[in-house]
């Protein structure tokens, strides 16, 4: 089931390139050098592919922030609210905590805080779902705002750099910054810490209780009962999960790349994350393969507006039509006759295999 | 209206109707007619085929076999769309309604035209309701109004589309005790102005009350039809639940121990915010079956689910072995207790259908050892467990990786049955667990129930269907509106005195058994 949908995604993928392509012949130019600058520039360049692992961070946990509450059949579209959030939470800690204390205590501390944050913020929309009933679509998205805002005011009144032009916060101390890990790069270790998160979610989605009763919870919330699960703390459990993955993302933007909290400096990584987790079929692991690409097309962006003049914006079209056509993929049901009829190889054998077939198509 | 002859045509008329689904039949040859300006009742236990016969009427489904008649002509009938268009209109059980809308969009929702008048309909549907003896506000929403007036309006919508034969699918299940009465006056005032109405029903007082004819259905046949004046409750009920039914005496005697499962004074809120359980008192002694029979709705699913711990209790107590399960959760209760139950739908709550079978072998298992440990999941474990069960059970399946979901009924409720049991409780509350499978699949799940028993268990054995219950269970009881209303041992139990019962005559039997 799962290849299934691996294999949707990358039609999608296909199919918006081709789409993109016409595209890219209407503004004028050859689609093959605009792909071809677009790519190498994104992936086979040392400073272009640093940039793409810059927004594959945060690009990543957004993803992982739907992914999770998702997996329990919930919707978490506040993700760009508990990025803020997040944000906020992890520069507090960065400006406020003593500095008398080791940067490599603080520093765990700031990260901590980030997700803790974030965690919260989700965990508002996780409440009034498990004991009000009330949509969480709704909910989280609408909270992104109030948190956008929230940001902006705590910036203004609190945190902001006397003197500065526009909002945006102090200078985060020098010895809590993240570490950059590719030489004459942002690249910082805030990526490196996003792909452990995805692949240990990963890990716990298919190896752990937890990830089963999430698993369970998402298909059948009266057979997740049945089974003994607390529904309602495993959706606060899964928005937490969601809302810290978020909150790290916002964090690391901070201590990672801009040294500042700016008001408004998320470009809607909260919402791409949503088009990471569907491209990825909800696997935190192929999550990483989805930012990656996404993020590439971000960055190489300008590379192809260089080589072959279409403008930047052409990426938010192919982005556009990946969304339409990963939307269209999931118009087609799976059908179970389909793929059900070769089980996994080393399953183990029937109990009655040949009455087996007979009574199963019945 | 159509051509009259000397005898006017039924206003339907379904010849050797058929309809199956898979291996299943619903209906079998099923002849009806109706006449013109009758209330026409359809008599049936759960299960009959009452449901699909109308639904095929109504365009939902296509028939296999046999053919409809409108007023002596032919027709297919596709969509509910073209049954209205032939008169025909259908209440159903659950309605069809937008809950924030008044009453007057509810019912014009869907109608042609493009001018929406909406104070012009409000006044038509006022009117209309008064022709019929009740007054309703067009302009209310309708989450606002009681569930007698929702159904009032969804009659309305039908009649304001000018349908003149109206289907009732079990139209009282839904209402209070207090609505009912006026619900009865509705129906004379449709009669009385001339049109047809078709009531799904099992309930046998409304039958003799309401219906000029009744037509009777058992395991997707037409068995009877009679004029209601030349019956009587008691031959109706005969006919429902089938002439004699054969206890199966290999079920022997149990060695009957002490009182293990014990509910005093019980009563539980259903998910309507109505007492569903109210004042049920039972006890369940260790190696025997206690059959609850009851109509459907009657407070059984509540019940069971209390037992379980999925439905919390507003009175009275239930015991396991003296320990009262209040404030313990279901988990507990399963392992602590030893509490082993087989939900009422098996799809729904039973199983997680979008999983494997060897995971649901383990689903109430699963987060304790041996299938897991620290939190880990050691999925050999639950391979293992689940092949032994699968072997021991005879689930038929390609492999244990399989969703649940592809198999049959049958072999679903094998997979519950065997978790449930190779638990090894000391209760088992069984809830329908024949219903729907076919007859090996029901001979199989008594003789593990009866296989239970005979190991010391106490079991709740909760259905409708009357035939099975009295096949396995050692004593009867009847629940109707939430409460025992009487109690037998089997050997005095006899399917007419039970369907008397079931319909809520309390007063010919008391309980019997000390």
């Amino acid at each position: 089931m799962r290849l299934v949908f691996l294999f949707k995604g990358v039609w999608a993928v296909l199919a918006a390139l081709v789409v993109g392509a016409f595209l890219v012949v209407l503004a004028g130019a050859d689609p093959l050098a605009a792909y071809g600058a677009l790519f190498s520039g994104a992936f086979f360049d040392y400073y272009g592919l640093a940039s793409t692992l810059v927004r594959m961070s945060p690009l990543l946990l957004a993803g992982l922030a739907v992914i999770v509450p998702l997996r329990a059949g919930l919707f978490n579209i506040g993700g760009e609210g508990q990025i803020y959030i997040g944000a906020l939470a992890g520069t507090v800690a960065a400006l406020y905590l003593p500095e008398a204390l080791p940067a490599a205590l603080r520093l765990p501390l700031i990260v901590l805080s980030g997700a803790l944050g974030g965690a919260l913020w989700a965990l508002i929309p996780a409440l009034l779902k498990a004991y009000r009933g009330i949509n969480e679509i709704i909910t989280s998205l609408l909270l992104s705002y109030v948190a956008i805002y929230l940001v902006g005011a705590v910036i203004h009144v609190w945190l902001m750099e006397p003197g500065a032009p526009y909002p945006y916060s102090r200078e985060v101390p020098y010895d809590v910054l993240l570490p950059v890990f590719l030489p004459r790069t942002e690249a910082h270790a805030g990526i490196l810490i996003a792909l452990t998160c995805a692949v240990v979610l990963g890990i716990v989605l298919r190896r752990t209780t937890l990830g089963q009763s999430i698993t369970v919870v998402g298909h059948n919330p009266a057979a997740a009962s049945y089974a003994g699960i607390n529904v309602k703390r495993l959706i606060l459990t899964s928005f937490a999960i969601g809302g810290a993955m978020a909150g790290l993302a916002g964090t690391f933007e901070v201590i990672g790349l801009k040294y500042r909290l700016f008001d408004h400096f998320s470009p809607g990584y909260g919402l791409q994350g949503i088009i990471v987790a569907f491209l990825a079929s909800l696997s935190p692991l192929l999550a990483i393969v989805a930012a990656f690409f996404l993020a590439g097309l971000q960055a190489g962006a300008g590379a192809m507006q260089r080589a072959v003049g279409v403008d930047t914006t052409m990426v938010e079209a192919l982005q556009g039509l990946i969304v339409l056509f990963v939307a269209v993929g999931l118009a087609f049901r799976y059908r179970p006759g389909r793929t059900a009829g070769k089980p996994p190889a080393g399953a183990p054998a029937a109990a009655v295999p040949e009455t087996a077939a007979k009574s199963a198509e019945g | 209206m159509s051509g009259r002859a000397d005898r006017p045509a039924p206003r339907l008329a379904l010849e050797g109707i058929t309809k199956r689904f898979g291996g299943f039949t619903a209906n079998d040859a099923v002849d009806l007619s109706v006449e013109e300006g009758s209330v026409h009742a359809i008599l049936g236990e759960n299960g009959a085929g009452k449901s699909t016969l109308m639904n095929i009427i109504y365009g939902l489904y296509q028939p296999d076999g046999g053919r409809i008649r409108v007023r002596g002509e032919t027709v297919r009938i596709n969509t509910p769309r073209q049954a209205l268009a032939l008169g025909i209109g259908m209440v159903h059980q659950h309605f069809k309604q937008v809950p924030t809308m008044t009453v007057t969009e509810n019912v014009i929702l869907g109608l042609p035209g493009a001018r929406l008048d909406l104070a012009g309909h409000g006044a038509r549907i006022r009117a209309l309701a008064e022709t019929l003896g009740f007054e309703i506000d067009p302009h209310e929403q309708l989450w606002h109004l009681p569930v007698g007036a929702q159904q009032r309006v969804e009659i309305l919508k039908l009649l304001y589309r000018e349908a003149d034969l109206l289907i009732f699918d079990e139209p009282t299940s839904v209402l209070t005790p207090s609505e009912v009465g006026p619900f009865f006056e509705l129906l004379r005032k449709l009669k009385q102005s001339g049109r047809t109405v078709v009531l799904i029903t099992h309930k046998l007082d409304e039958v003799m009350g309401m219906a000029d004819r009744v037509s009777v259905m058992r395991h997707g046949r037409k068995v009877a039809d009679v004029e209601t004046c030349e019956t009587d409750q008691r031959a109706l009920a005969r006919l429902m639940v089938g002439r004699d039914i054969v206890v199966d005496i290999s079920a022997g005697e149990g060695h009957v121990g002490e009182t293990v499962l014990e509910l005093r004074d019980l009563q539980v809120i259903g998910a309507r915010g109505v007492t569903a359980v109210d004042g049920l008192s039972l006890a369940v002694r260790a190696g025997e079956i206690v059959g609850l029979a009851g109509v459907d709705g009657n407070g059984q699913r509540e019940l069971a689910e209390a037992i379980a711990g999925l439905c919390p209790v507003r009175g009275g107590s239930i015991a396991i072995r003296g320990t009262s399960l209040d404030g313990v959760s279901p988990d507990r209760r399963r392992r602590r207790f030893r509490l082993g139950y087989v939900p009422e739908d098996r799809q729904r709550t039973g199983l997680d259908l979008d999983s494997s079978i060897a995971f649901n072998m383990a689903l109430r298992s699963y987060r304790h050892p041996p299938f897991s440990r620290l939190g880990w999941m050691r999925f050999g474990a639950i391979a293992a467990h689940a092949e032994r069960l699968a072997r021991r059970y005879d689930v038929r399946m390609r492999s244990l990786s399989q969703r649940v979901r592809d198999l049959s009924g049958g072999n679903q409720q094998k997979i519950i049955l065997a978790r449930e049991i190779d638990a090894d409780p000391d209760v088992l509350v069984v809830s329908q667990p024949t219903k729907g499978l076919d007859v090996g699949a029901i001979e199989f799940v008594q003789k593990t129930l009866l296989a239970a028993r005979e190991r010391g268990c106490a079991i709740l054995y909760i259905s409708t269907e009357l035939e099975d219950l009295l096949q396995v269970a050692d004593r009867v009881a009847v629940v109707f509106r939430g409460r025992i209303v009487g109690e037998m041992p089997r050997g005095a139990a006899q399917a007419e005195r039970l369907g008397l019962m079931m319909a809520g005559h309390a007063g010919t039997v008391q309980g019997e058994a000390a």
